[in-house]
């Protein structure tokens, strides 16, 4: 892990146009802020850990960064080089330094295509050149990293496990000897003992290959054990940014309080006396978020000035940013 | 402390079964459609039916055009079948031999059929694919064309057309081509729209591949499943639509014939006794429908998306 | 006398494929007002497990052996009789409320049906008893949300009203097949507690059906552990936590990741998931595990008793050398 710091996310904005049930034609459709002002760094060998529920736009930040959804407004400074303004063309070079790693592991993969194929792909991509020998050496190379044997180069998805799937795509992932991977929800899918096979494998890799990676996750308790830091999303906004034990340790936020009291743990002892802190009533519609701080309707500490102003993001101490008019 | 123990998963890895050679899909495709009985008995007539065609003029005594002038005028006293007198299908009322009029027909209506289906696939797959992938407006437009294209009375036009230019083998090919692929770039964009979303396009994309890679590599190959079960559809399709502007009268210029054409001089000389003129090439053509159509059946159980 | 007994179940697929034995000679009870968890991977039968008592196999599935509720058998019993079983004393929610729920009809008329075809109710006083079960299940405005369909409720909320179905009746069984896996973990606690409380509230048992060893924990007062068909460990679930006697209960607890622990390395179980079509000989956890010995990859272990009373396990390696 060094200081260098390789990708710095600056008020980004996305929206989507949505037309709801019984519109006209020529109704304007409305704007769904998925994600809202969202800004981090991330430095060379770092793990952000990004945590939310359903809609809170992790997957839309996701892909906004490389740039799979178009952004609104803000910019990605990738080595210095906002990404965002930038050509599809110029784009492309830089898509040989950040991967991604998908949640369904099989859908990742082309069906059609045997996983030798589908693992060099990124390589003959961006390095047509190269000859057949070379590109069979780099993915038994990489195969091996992520411990699968040389002789499956062959097969095809369907033939493999859930976990043995994510494996290929982490190869895949790796051939180009990315700076950042970005794993959307990449063990959700997987059984608990595969799981934490595939948890340690980013891991070692990481620090073998001194990558950085991007964990976007709804398991707590999976993120926190891989992620140097967390960020924690409600509605497309960030609502907490601090390191995983600081954040497991002093909550500042209503929601990341009735987060982490939320999540089961396997002890119980613990559980069952667990004091929980729930949260009632439904996820508010993103077209039309409550004014001022989208989290009040559902917080049991909001107040007058809660519905009037939106908190800002801002450090509560070293390294650790809240957003919250009450937080601790 | 729990250590791994690599011998054991070394075992469990070679466990995975001996070949070095994957199972791909198409393979578990294939053996799914033999295991269909009736697909593969059509798939065997039908593959009878066109080497008939090709090795059947070898034994023909007569040629399509030829006037067995005994038989003219009195094809139901003289022109019965018979092995004696070269008519083995018989003849038709002008004495020519239908056995080789048969052949003539098989070769013109399955050619007719094939190509024409052929084409169709390509152009439908090629547009459906590109405005599926494309999207947005490109989408809108491109998809309207198709919607306007499809609004034609497609026989009304075909007729004047045949009327207006003439008849012969390549209007018909101009004509029914011009219409039939309208179909399969529909099922192909829907098919297209499905796959677009799926998580190993997003990979794709996420690395770099271009857009032109992505169609071809990996949206067509997952697109022929459902191409091919389409285009075995298509190919009777195609001939029927041949066969009834053949059966109007509009059809290939004699002396060439097809299926349509001999069906129609057939089926008008029934009250005269003559029935072999009419069984015959109706029995081709019902036989050979009836085996694209069980094929096509067979091909898309084997093929169904179900896959694991 | 137990509320379910189950003994020597056995479930068996026929496929294109060959004979797979989904669930392989499976024995446990069930007692009145208690929490039974049953926790799994994929593979691990644990679902076939229910379905087979409950009639829900698919056509080519078959199942044997006993299953007596309240002292009755009803395994394999014919569909006229388990229905009137279902719903009146064995009820289910399954994962996913979207495909549980009829999206075509409104939840009032799912609701009253229930009520007018078990219990003969007349449509008004059948739909004031399911508006009560709503409240009961914490939706606000249930007099007015009744008449939605189901794709108009949040996921919680269709889970929510799946488990008002579910105990229109009054069931004495109540089983849950992953209820909250498909949910956010705010829901799933908010989920959780409701189960929990309306289990004190009208006194039914319940079969918890999960993968999440944190939800067990919280929730369960016994547990059964299955992996390839098989239990390997049951008993209460406060002694298996604090001491996991087989090796595979104790690699699934080493193996999750903690929030209120900061170890460096998970640490993992190595291999994957049995293919049950061709399942190992002997005992069905043998090729993963570290502590197997020839005996185990031959003959398969059968539950024995660990001290306490109650605890069983299904293991040929001593209990020293594991714990």
């Amino acid at each position: 892990m060094s200081d260098q710091t390789i990708l710095q996310v600056k008020n980004l904005k996305v929206n989507f146009d949505v037309s709801s049930e019984g519109d006209m034609p020529w109704t304007k459709p409305k704007k769904l802020q998925a994600v809202n002002n969202i800004s981090f760094t991330l430095n060379a060998g770092e793990t952000l850990g990004i945590v939310g529920e359903s809609g809170c736009g992790k997957s839309t930040l996701a892909r906004a960064i490389v740039k799979m959804v178009p952004a609104e407004s803000g910019k990605v400074l990738w080595l210095g080089n906002d990404l965002l303004s930038l050509s599809d063309s110029e784009t492309r070079q830089y898509r040989k330094q950040i991967q991604m790693i998908f949640q369904d592991p099989l859908a990742s993969l082309n069906p059609r295509m045997n996983i030798g194929e589908i693992i060099a792909e990124p390589l003959r991509t961006h390095y047509p050149k190269t000859s057949e020998s070379d590109v069979k050496l780099r993915v038994s190379d990489v195969m091996n990293k992520v411990g699968l044997l040389d002789n499956l180069v062959n097969r095809y998805p369907h033939e493999f496990s859930g976990g043995q799937c994510q494996r290929i795509g982490i190869a895949r992932a790796l051939i180009l000897k990315p700076k950042l991977i970005i794993c959307d929800e990449p063990v959700s899918a997987l059984d608990v003992s595969i799981q934490a096979q595939v948890v340690n494998l980013l891991m070692d890799i990481q620090q073998e290959m001194d990558l950085a990676l991007i964990f976007i996750a709804h398991d707590l308790s999976v993120v926190k054990h891989i992620s140097t830091k967390i960020m924690v999303l409600y509605l497309g906004n960030m609502v907490e940014l601090a390191n995983s034990n600081e954040i497991y340790q002093n909550p500042s936020h209503p929601y990341t309080q009735a987060l982490i009291s939320a999540v089961p743990i396997p002890d119980p002892n613990i559980e069952k006396n667990k004091e929980l802190i729930l949260i009632e009533g439904d996820l508010p519609s993103p077209i039309n978020p409550p004014s001022g701080c989208v989290f009040r309707t559902r917080c049991h500490k909001a107040k007058e000035i809660c519905s009037k102003e939106k908190p800002n993001f801002i450090e509560s101490s070293t390294s650790h940013s809240v957003a919250c008019h009450f937080h601790d | 402390m729990i250590v791994a123990n690599k011998k054991k998963i070394k075992d469990m890895a070679e466990n995975f079964s001996e070949s070095g050679a994957g199972r791909s899909l198409w393979k578990d495709a294939r053996i799914r459609f033999i295991q269909n009985k009736a697909a593969t008995i059509s798939l065997f007539v039908l593959l009878a039916i066109v080497s008939f065609s090709f090795i059947g003029p070898y034994f023909a005594v007569w040629s399509y055009e030829q006037i067995d002038w005994n038989a003219m005028g009195s094809a139901a006293r003289v022109g019965m079948p018979s092995i004696e007198s070269g008519h083995y299908f018989g003849t038709d009322d002008l004495g020519r031999d239908l056995y080789s009029r048969v052949i003539q027909g098989t070769q013109i209506s399955l050619m007719v059929g094939v190509l024409g289906a052929s084409v169709a696939v390509i152009v439908g797959t090629l547009y459906g694919a590109t405005s599926g992938y494309l999207g947005g407006k490109t989408d809108q437009i491109m998809m309207r064309i198709v919607d306007i294209l499809m609004s034609i009375p497609y026989m009304f036009v075909l007729i004047l057309l045949l009327v207006v230019f003439g008849r012969s083998i390549g209007m018909l090919f101009i004509g029914i081509g011009l219409l039939s692929w309208l179909d399969m770039s529909r099922i192909v964009r829907g098919q297209t729209l499905n796959l677009k979303n799926k998580e190993f396009i997003e990979a794709a994309k996420v690395t770099g591949v271009s857009d032109f890679k992505i169609i071809t590599r990996h949206i067509v190959p997952n697109l022929l499943g459902i191409v091919a079960v389409y285009a075995t559809l298509l190919v009777p399709g195609i001939i029927l639509a041949e066969s009834f502007i053949s059966f109007l009268g509009l059809g290939v210029q004699e002396p060439s014939t097809s299926w349509g054409a001999l069906i129609k001089e057939g089926s008008g000389t029934i009250s005269y006794d003559t029935e072999w003129q009419l069984l015959f090439p109706l029995a081709f053509f019902v036989v050979s429908l009836f085996c694209f159509y069980f094929i096509g059946d067979g091909l898309r159980d084997a093929l169904d998306p179900k896959e694991r | 006398m137990s509320l379910l007994e189950v003994s020597n179940l056995k479930v068996r697929f026929e496929t294109a494929d060959g004979i797979v034995n989904a669930v392989n000679d499976v024995n446990f009870s069930v007692e009145e007002g208690k929490i039974l968890a049953i926790v799994g991977e994929s593979g691990s039968g644990k679902s076939q497990t229910v379905f087979a008592m409950t009639g829900l196999l698919d056509h080519n599935g078959s199942a044997t052996g006993s299953v007596k509720f309240e002292g009755v058998e009803i395994l394999n019993l014919s569909n006229q009789k388990l229905n009137k079983i279902r719903a009146e004393k064995i009820a289910m929610i399954f994962q996913d409320p979207m495909t549980s729920l009829n999206p075509y009809v409104r939840v009032s008329d799912q609701m009253t049906e229930v009520l007018m075809y078990h219990q003969g109710l007349s449509k008004t006083d059948a739909l004031k008893q399911s508006i009560s079960m709503l409240d009961s299940v914490r939706i606000p405005d249930a007099g007015n949300r009744i008449r939605m369909y189901p794709h108009e409720f949040s996921g919680g909320m269709r889970q929510r009203v799946m488990i008002a179905m579910s105990l229109l009746c009054r069931p004495k069984l109540l089983i849950a097949d992953e209820p909250t896996t498909a949910l956010d973990v705010t829901v799933q606690a908010q989920i959780m507690q409701l189960l929990s409380d309306l289990q004190k509230e009208f006194g039914m048992s319940i079969i918890l059906i999960t993968h999440d060893l944190g939800v067990v924990a919280g929730n369960s007062d016994d547990m059964l552990v299955m992996y390839g068909g098989e239990i390997m460990e049951i008993g209460k679930t406060e002694n298996i936590y604090s001491k996991p006697t087989h090796p595979y209960t104790q690699g699934l607890m080493s193996a999750v990741p903690r929030l209120n622990d900061s170890e460096e390395r998970l640490i993992t179980i190595p291999g994957n998931p049995p293919n049950m079509m061709k399942p190992p000989e002997g005992c069905p956890f043998s090729p993963r595990c570290n502590y197997s010995n020839d005996e185990c990859s031959n003959v398969s272990p059968i539950l024995s008793n660990v001290d306490k009373g109650d605890h069983f396990r299904a293991c040929h390696i001593e209990i020293e050398k594991i714990v």
